[in-house]
């Protein structure tokens, strides 16, 4: 007879709480030393991008002297009163009146854009959130849809053509630079048929339909070289499994091949797999830059580049603050499920 | 014979059989790495010279790729790439062993209170997404080659450190580790002497396969504009500038810089995992299958 499944005991539930508040308790670090290297990424620039600055400053008709610009970018204090006004610890004095406000992060302000008005940067980014978002998420499914049924397969007949062709695809896809890929979307089509992928952005609620179809491409590029890294970490999790004394045992025991690969190999390979989504984040992160600067998307990729171009480091940390938290989060999430779908996490 | 060549000579015999379409990919880099040397030679045509008569020519006997938007020889052009691309890649890489094993290596070899320390911050690292912070830093330092691969080489290692420290704690589980240990032997002499060693086969396996993601990155940020500078011919840059701007009426130009750079990358991970799995005996041969576990 088949044991059942061990029961959740309260000493697990005391693990498994410790291991969550022991788990939250490492993010608070990281957080800290994030901000902390998004603040100074661009707070040691160099000394004649000041000065670009400030001439440049004069041609959009507001001159104003070395000293005032960094006023006013709050750079004649120390550095770490700097963090701390940013952070929103310490107060910071409005550059004109001189009137103190405690104006950081804790206060969910993100500091002021450089050009175009001096919006509050948190402003200037919001609107654009929901696009970043659909593109990721949309390139996520696509890349698990794809990767997970070719990866286990791959790993089954391991060494067969099979298995060949699926690391092909997913070598070939991790060789090809998405930027190309997307080039070569753009062009072809256009040379051979006339037609070209759709490019002018539409809000979901406006048109569903012609909002999918903007996005479809780009995700299914994104998607494609995600899948190539999931694929292969399936293969390579499926083939660790499959190498396990108990896959012997549930062949021992005469199972079928698809009673030992679905209800013993795949369960426990995919575990890891959830990590891997965590891990990608970064990723997604990147070729969503790259898409929407080629696809036109009105997104925060676009908005980043944009202001790398102009030299807006308010804009350009919190982005990288926003994408980075956002990265942190994920990976909190995924770790705190983790031993609730994995029993060896658990009863550690 | 000496001993070193001929336990080289079996490893690539044992290559050349096993692993057959790794050991191609091999010889592809090879020819790469020779076409990257004497690009001066190879080149048909000055990479900088602009025939200003044949602007954006068509492929023609003359001009086997055709020729960019101020009449630069386009084959030139993307020779000249393979060699800036596989400087890039070599030097960078070289940098992420340096960095990762410096990182990893001693994070994993002393544990404790350093390792917690050390990787809160390449948890922080991590969380950054490489792109962003590539585009950040390039941003701020400027363009250019030395630039692109410090900054390559000092991102990536931070990254590779986790894979160094998970084979250096593996590595402190085994018995000849205690053993060392156990006879009193330096800390430092443990470390180079029982550690290094057996990491070794996982850096060259990170290492190989980092190449590839070390020129990709370096395209992806000439293709934005935050890589090398304008006048480089880098295979990435082409294909943003040169390919995008002129694209409907000379598409070839945003074609083989990005074949180019597939075919270096493919060939750089497949004989990268065609080493892996010749390193690492946990994943050679077999279908998983009653037996293989035991061979």
């Amino acid at each position: 007879m088949r044991p059942g499944p061990r029961k959740w005991t309260s000493n697990d539930e005391w693990h498994v709480r410790a291991y969550i508040i022991r788990r939250l308790l490492l993010t608070i670090p990281t957080l800290f030393i994030l901000t902390v290297l998004v603040f100074l990424s661009v707070r040691f620039l160099p000394g004649d991008i000041i000065d670009t600055m400030v001439s440049e400053s004069s041609v959009y008709g507001d001159a104003m002297d070395r000293a005032a610009f960094e006023r006013m970018l709050g750079l004649d204090v120390p550095v770490y009163v700097q963090y701390g006004r940013w952070i929103g610890v310490l107060p910071t004095p409005d550059w004109r009146t001189g009137e103190s406000r405690f104006r950081g992060l804790l206060q969910g302000s993100l500091g002021r854009s450089l050009v175009g008005g001096r919006l509050p940067v948190e402003r200037k980014l919001v609107g654009r959130l929901p696009v970043t978002i659909e593109l990721g998420v949309m390139a996520i499914i696509i890349g698990l849809v794809i990767a997970l049924p070719v990866g286990i397969y791959a790993a089954i007949r391991q060494d067969t053509a099979a298995d060949y062709a699926g690391r092909s695809f997913a070598i070939i896809g991790l060789a090809t630079p998405n930027f190309w890929l997307a080039t070569m979307v753009m062009i072809y089509p256009v040379v051979w048929w006339g037609w070209s992928p759709p490019m002018q952005w539409i809000r979901f609620t406006e048109d569903p339909l012609e909002n999918l179809a903007v996005f479809i491409i780009p995700s299914l590029i994104l998607g494609t070289g995600m899948a190539a890294a999931t694929m292969r970490m399936t293969r390579t999790m499926m083939l660790e499994v499959l190498r396990q004394d108990y896959i012997r045992t549930a062949w021992s025991k005469g199972l079928k091949e698809r009673a030992v690969v679905m209800r013993h190999a795949v369960k426990n390979s995919l575990i890891p797999v959830v990590t891997l989504i965590g891990l990608q984040m970064p990723i997604v992160v990147g070729g969503a830059v790259i898409m929407e600067n080629i696809f036109n998307l009105p997104g925060l990729g676009r908005v980043m580049v944009l202001a790398l171009s102009e030299r807006d480091y308010p804009v350009v940390s919190g982005i990288n603050l926003l994408f980075a938290t956002a990265v942190v989060a994920i990976n909190l999430l995924i770790d705190l499920v983790y031993p609730y779908l994995d029993p060896r996490v658990r009863y550690a | 014979m000496p001993r070193g060549s001929n336990a080289s000579a079996v490893f690539f015999t044992r290559l050349w059989r096993e692993k057959p379409l790794g050991s191609a990919c091999g010889i592809i880099i090879l020819i790469l790495i020779l076409v990257g040397i004497f690009a001066d030679v190879l080149a048909p045509y000055d990479h900088m010279e602009p025939h200003t008569a044949d602007i954006l020519q068509a492929p023609s006997a003359k001009y086997p790729l055709g020729t960019d938007y101020v009449g630069r020889d386009f084959l030139s052009r993307l020779i000249h790439g393979a060699r800036l691309s596989l400087i890039v890649g070599l030097a960078a890489t070289t940098l992420n062993v340096v960095v990762a094993v410096l990182i990893g290596g001693s994070s994993g070899f002393f544990g404790g209170k350093l390792d917690l320390a050390v990787q809160r911050f390449v948890d922080a690292w991590m969380a950054f997404p490489g792109l962003l912070l590539l585009l950040t830093v390039m941003s701020i330092v400027g363009r250019g080659m030395l630039q692109i691969i410090v900054v390559l080489g000092i991102t990536g290692g931070i990254v590779g450190s986790r894979t160094v420290r998970a084979a250096v704690i593996d590595i402190k589980e085994n018995t000849y580790f205690h053993a060392a240990q156990s006879i009193g032997s330096a800390r430092w002499k443990t470390f180079f002497r029982h550690v290094l060693p057996n990491i070794a086969p996982v850096v060259i396996v990170v290492f190989t396969i980092n190449i590839g993601g070390v020129i990709i990155s370096e395209a992806s940020l000439s293709f934005l504009g935050f890589g090398l500078p304008p006048s480089v011919p880098s295979w990435g840059a082409m294909l943003s500038r040169e390919g995008r701007q002129f694209m409907e009426i000379a598409p070839w130009l945003a074609f083989w810089p990005g074949l180019a750079l597939t075919v270096t990358v493919y060939c750089l991970n497949m004989f990268g995992d065609a080493l892996r799995d010749l390193l690492d005996p946990r994943l050679r041969g077999g279908g998983g299958r009653i037996g293989a576990a035991g061979a």
